[in-house]
């Protein structure tokens, strides 16, 4: 690495970091890079599976693709959250937090109601695996979702406390912010996945 | 002969290092205000180093005591089992004539939980979470670990699994018997076998567990070696051992969540009555309702974990080798750039081999060509890292002590199995060969041995750096020459055993009358076992031992090394450096240069002096 520019990061800096990236900040990188390994295994185990035969042939519930435009959306109010956030409008800031956060718990209820509609048309979670794979893949999803949501509501907590824009706030915020979109475009890519396969 | 210049590093931090203001950060020390937070929840990289060591160390005493109970079983069928009834209760039963035999479901448990213990909680945890630990904050210059919160997480993950496996194994039904491995049917099924029941559940909970300590901890690793390197400290500036624990833990990162995936739908079948795994299968006469699941599945999971954790293990040993080999023989390891691109290769190769553990699980021949040429390209990289291991020592200043000889040790083994390892990557010849003595001989050389060498080298060469004491030379001298020669003696018979087809796990030979004459090779290896797993006592001994009344540290760096670790005082408190941080000017193998014995990394350019790293 160039000498020159690492110490005129450092001069800047009151705590020397060699990355560009906020050590935090790059471990949640990590983190999901681990995360993506998990379901590209499972999306892997998936397709040998079907590739086996014996493997049952359904449509996916339209409540799955309604739900993917709930999540999105809330990445959407996350995004807004943070801008209100950095132009210290602590009232919007307040109320997209908010927003995300119900938009999450929403995301999480219509996927219950989707397992249940599954479950309804006949490809129970103990059937053929084509359709235990779907509940399995969407369950631990939503598991993340749950992780993510536990983060944004120490997010709101703080968002509804006394104003601070303090510049570890918004560390916290992006963090968080990063997290939600990733869980977002992953659910994404899964439905995608689904419905091509 | 080289001169021997004393370096001040006290003056030498002074007026070169790197003022971070740290001190200013903290008012009071938060991390070592009590007994509680200083020893037991603590935060600090070089408690934390300690704590996976120390556990790790029982964790290595009980799955050898595993061993060498299954290996009386083996050795001795003949002689009762009578008088380990107090440790084991009701796994030997004893007839009216007093002789003791094992229950055959128990010696599977052993064996099982040999490999689990050995392989996950002594040479992941106790091998690189010890080592990452304590070296990386000090070899890159930083004060501890990027985020030292997730990293004490990491230690009581890994405690909890250790805690979940433990009481396991007091389970009335055994702990987990299936291999540790775990493959389906017998991990799938709770009524497949004793252990396959609460046995199973607790094995899985604890490896779920154990996979979140590992991650945490990897995240962490990488991230302090990416973003908390010290002024002048460039990638390549970097000691082996700091590039060798930075590729294990991206492989842990990569690989560890797949392995969380095949546990997830593991358990799914367990608990959720789905068939990801099992398909038309009967138990007890009875059929069961699964249709539709694929045993071959969960081990290719399994395995594109499994491969990369054999380097997982390994390559952390490498690089504490590397860097011993080159402090001892007074030289430049030979090779530095070509040491870090041959690990990088074999990081690389080993997500692309795993299914060469599925040869014979009825994989497509043709797949299988595919993964015989990865596996055999590893041989290249692995023999780049020989050569240069031997010319490192070649003409070297070699100052022959515990720590060098373990290292040395390690260059015999890695040989010794990583031939082998060529026989085996053959799908054809695996044909006869699976499931043999010659796969136990071959990796526990390549893997198991070397692997504990590694460790040992490193346990010696920075006991002082843990302690500020030094462990006793003669009882290392004693643990290295009993443990080579009777390590050699366990393996090396079980290479004859393989070829002639016996097969491994298996509890007797008694109807086997092709095997009969292998008897007294089978009693051999038991005691040769014995005396090795009498000298890792004397190993624990002297580490104990040594903590407390070994030779006192009187300089801060005992050994001449150029590395950052032996720059900070010797009872270094927390956030290593009371002042600045060290700065670094050169590449870390400046041994030998210009008539000087060793520069260490902290001492300036000469003006006209160009830096070896670059």
């Amino acid at each position: 690495m160039d000498t020159g520019m690492m110490e005129a990061t450092m001069q800047k800096a009151p705590i020397q970091y060699t990355g560009k990236w906020h050590p935090k900040k790059f471990a949640l990188m990590l983190a999901m890079g681990g995360i993506i390994m998990m379901f590209s295994a499972l999306t892997s185990a998936y397709i040998v599976r079907k590739g086996a035969g014996n493997w049952l042939e359904f449509k996916l519930p339209a409540i799955f693709l309604y739900n993917t435009l709930v999540l999105i959306m809330s990445s959407v109010t996350a995004h807004l959250a943070y801008g209100a956030f950095k132009k210290e409008d602590l009232l919007r800031y307040r109320w997209m937090t908010a927003l995300t956060f119900v938009l999450g718990l929403l995301f999480l209820a219509l996927q219950v109601v989707g397992w249940q509609q599954l479950k309804a048309i006949g490809v129970p979670l103990d059937g053929n695996p084509s359709g235990s794979f779907i509940y399995v893949i969407s369950g631990t999803h939503a598991a993340h979702i749950l992780g993510g949501l536990g983060a944004l509501f120490l997010g709101l907590r703080a968002a509804f406390g006394p104003a601070n824009f303090s510049a570890s706030r918004k560390l916290s915020i992006q963090l968080v912010n990063v997290y939600w979109h990733f869980v977002d475009v992953l659910w994404i890519y899964l439905i995608i996945f689904f419905i091509l396969q | 002969m080289a001169n021997t210049r004393v370096y001040d590093e006290d003056v030498l931090i002074e007026t070169n290092g790197f003022e971070d203001h740290f001190h200013e950060h903290h008012h009071g020390d938060k991390y070592q205000t009590s007994f509680l937070t200083h020893y037991i929840f603590s935060q600090d990289h070089k408690i934390i180093a300690r704590q996976f060591l120390i556990t790790g160390m029982f964790w290595g005493l009980v799955g050898a005591m595993m061993s060498v109970i299954f290996r009386l079983q083996l050795g001795f069928p003949e002689e009762s089992m009578a008088w380990i009834k107090p440790l084991l209760g009701k796994w030997i039963t004893v007839n009216e004539e007093g002789f003791g035999t094992l229950a055959p479901e128990f010696y599977y448990a052993l064996v099982t939980m040999h490999g689990t213990i050995l392989v996950f909680f002594v040479l992941t945890a106790g091998l690189s979470g010890t080592f990452s630990n304590l070296l990386i904050p000090f070899q890159v210059g930083a004060r501890d670990m990027a985020s030292p919160l997730l990293n004490m997480f990491s230690y009581w993950f890994f405690f909890l699994a250790g805690v979940v496996m433990f009481f396991s194994l007091f389970l009335s039904t055994g702990p987990f018997a299936g291999g540790w491995t775990a493959y389906p049917p017998l991990s799938v099924l709770p009524q497949a076998s004793s252990g396959s029941g609460a046995g199973m559940t607790l094995w899985t909970l604890s490896l779920v567990l154990f996979v979140v300590s590992v991650l945490l901890g990897g995240i962490n690793y990488v991230t302090t070696v990416l973003n908390m390197r010290t002024k002048g400290m460039s990638m390549w500036r970097m000691p082996l051992t700091i590039w060798a624990f930075f590729i294990t833990a991206i492989l842990g990162i990569l690989s560890f969540p797949v392995l969380a995936a095949g546990f997830f739908l593991l358990m799914c079948d367990r608990t959720l009555g789905t068939s990801f795994y099992i398909s038309e299968i009967f138990v007890g006469g009875q059929a069961l309702e699964n249709v539709g699941g694929s045993p071959i599945l969960y081990q290719h999971l399994f395995w594109f974990l499994g491969h990369p954790e054999v380097y997982i293990i390994i390559l952390p040993a490498m690089g504490l080798v590397s860097e011993v080999l080159s402090v001892h023989a007074r030289k430049p390891i030979f090779g530095y750039k070509a040491m870090v691109f041959s690990m990088l290769a074999i990081g690389f190769l080993s997500f692309i081999v795993w299914a060469h553990h599925m040869f014979m699980s009825g994989v497509n021949p043709f797949l299988s060509n595919f993964f015989v040429v990865f596996t055999l390209i590893i041989a290249v990289p692995s023999a780049v890292k020989v050569f240069n291991w031997i010319t490192t020592l070649y003409k070297g200043n070699i100052r022959f002590n515990s720590a060098s000889l373990f290292a040395i040790g390690f260059v015999s083994m890695f040989i010794s199995g990583g031939l082998t390892g060529i026989f085996l990557g053959n799908s054809t010849l695996d044909i006869q060969l699976h499931d043999t003595y010659f796969v136990v001989a071959h990796f526990h050389i390549v893997m198991g041995v070397a692997a504990f060498f590694g460790m040992f080298a490193g346990v010696y060469h920075w006991f002082p750096r843990m302690f500020g004491r030094f462990m006793n030379e003669t009882m290392g001298r004693v643990h290295f020459w009993g443990t080579l020669i009777g390590a050699y003696a366990v393996f090396w018979p079980m290479h004859y055993l393989g070829m002639a087809g016996v097969p491994r796990r298996y509890y007797s030979f008694d109807n086997f009358d092709t095997f009969a004459h292998f008897d007294g090779m089978n009693k051999f290896i038991t005691i040769a076992a014995m005396v090795v797993f009498a000298l890792q006592v004397l190993f624990v001994v002297n580490f104990f031992y040594s903590i407390f009344k070994g030779r006192v540290q009187k300089t801060k760096n005992p050994w001449g090394a150029t590395t950052l670790e032996w720059t900070a005082p010797i009872d270094a408190p927390h956030g290593n450096w009371p002042g600045k941080i060290p700065a670094v000017h050169r590449w870390p193998y400046d041994y030998g240069k210009d008539g000087e014995d060793f520069i260490p990394q902290i001492v300036p350019l000469a003006e006209g002096e160009k830096d070896q790293g670059h």
